[in-house]
């Protein structure tokens, strides 16, 4: 087998990633008017002394309603490719270090062997000070599946496990809040 | 079903850590519980594409986006996206954003005491070729100042954010000047601990790249994780 090239290190977005990144409409992932249940995440990006951080950048990645990805390797041929969804969102935090993304509910998606994962958004998460990305997942509080999920069984403490759980706040939106250090600290993947 | 073929890991001191105090920004941002390994799925393996033909000819020449042309030192910057076993990614998003020949972003909170340039805004977008080649127009970027520490200078620099194939492969990384005396002193280059791997963010200066009269080359290939080896393949 050949050698392998040395892969290229991340290097930190820095603050001023918006002169390059800055898509607004990409916070939007409704905008094509896609099958499902519409919804709503917001929340907040804290750092370590519990402040606002306004320079994060949230990328995020899902199936579609249905449960299937716009991808090659997605060949679940019992559901549909939605042609108005392709799966792929951004939003960089505002001055107070809110965001607020709209998209679909995801459906559920096939796991290790016969395993299913509870509807969830894949996210790679950036920021100044963060030399590379950071990876979670935001899963959904009223979800029954996410009882059997194997990402969310693995985790042992329950204080952990719920910080990976967007909640519906009274308003009918999703609740997912990033805390980078402390009590609630997100619990972030090796992947 | 088939597993899903994954990706590689990263190596060892092969990527810079959350937590490098040199770099203070670090210290209230990195997270302070261990990451939670778990195996790729179809979650990680999968990941966003985008339209070949999305960035046009004025999103790769950042001199050609407004009425003027920029002050500063026009170069050519290209290269290949490669997986580590050298496979070209085609048809990948490369996004570039960056500073003006002063040293000043095009951006509302940089207040660093030099000029911005009306002609010049820094943001440029491609798709690879079949190649897994990109190339861009544009101006080298000055050194600036910042405040991690006194006197503290950030080496001419680009940021590069490019996807790949899935999710686990998006990589946004920084490309630097060979023969920078500043890269000793910066510790957002150094906190990247294998040598090899930290050399892999300076680009290389090529005559053969350069064009007379008009701009100089410079190469920049950016290598994204590879598949995991499957039992098969170990010989």
């Amino acid at each position: 087998m050949a050698a392998k090239l040395i892969a290229t290190p991340g290097q930190t977005v820095g603050p001023f990633f918006s002169v390059g990144l800055d898509r607004p409409e990409w916070a939007d992932m409704t905008r094509h008017n896609p099958h499902g249940e519409r919804i709503v995440i917001e929340g907040r990006v804290l750092d370590g002394d519990g402040a606002a951080v306004p320079d994060a950048l949230i990328e995020l990645w899902q199936a579609n309603a249905e449960g299937r990805y716009d991808h090659l390797h997605d060949e679940q041929a019992d559901k549909k490719i939605d042609p108005n969804f392709h799966g792929y969102g951004r939003v960089a935090t505002d001055v107070h270090g809110g965001f607020r993304i709209k998209t679909v509910k995801p459906g559920p998606v096939p796991g290790r062997g016969n395993a299913l994962q509870a509807p969830h958004i894949n996210v790679a998460f950036f920021a100044r000070g963060l030399l590379r990305q950071l990876h979670t997942r935001i899963y959904f509080g009223d979800e029954a599946a996410n009882a059997s999920d194997p990402l969310l069984s693995s985790i042992d403490d329950a204080s952990v496990r719920r910080t990976l759980i967007a909640r519906r706040s009274e308003g009918g939106s999703y609740r997912f809040d990033f805390v980078l250090q402390g009590q609630n600290e997100t619990a972030f993947l090796d992947i | 079903m088939a597993q899903p073929p994954s990706y590689a890991r990263h190596r060892e001191g092969g990527q810079p850590p959350y937590l490098y105090p040199d770099y203070g920004s670090t210290v209230k941002r990195a997270p302070t519980r261990p990451l939670i390994h778990f195996e790729h799925t179809l979650s990680e393996i999968t990941g966003p594409s985008f339209a070949t033909g999305w960035a046009g000819p004025e999103a790769t020449d950042l001199t050609k986006q407004h009425t003027g042309e920029p002050l500063g030192e026009r170069i050519i910057v290209t290269g290949r996206i490669l997986d580590e076993d050298g496979r070209p990614i085609p048809d990948t998003l490369v996004e570039l954003w960056q500073c003006n020949a002063a040293g000043r972003y095009h951006h509302p909170v940089d207040q660093h005491d030099a000029p911005l340039d009306p002609n010049f805004t820094g943001a440029g977008q491609a798709i690879t070729d079949a190649d897994g080649r990109y190339r861009f127009v544009t101006i080298k970027p000055g050194a600036y100042p910042w405040r991690n520490s006194p006197n503290a200078w950030r080496p001419a620099h680009l940021h590069l954010g490019v996807f790949g194939g899935g999710f686990v492969t998006r990589l946004i990384t920084q490309m630097y000047f060979p023969g920078d005396p500043l890269l000793q002193y910066d510790p957002i280059y150094q906190s990247t601990a294998d040598v090899g791997a930290r050399e892999r963010l300076i680009a290389a200066y090529d005559p053969d790249l350069s064009e007379p009269e008009w701009a100089l080359g410079y190469a920049f290939d950016m290598v994204l994780r590879g598949r995991a080896a499957t039992p098969f393949e170990v010989a």
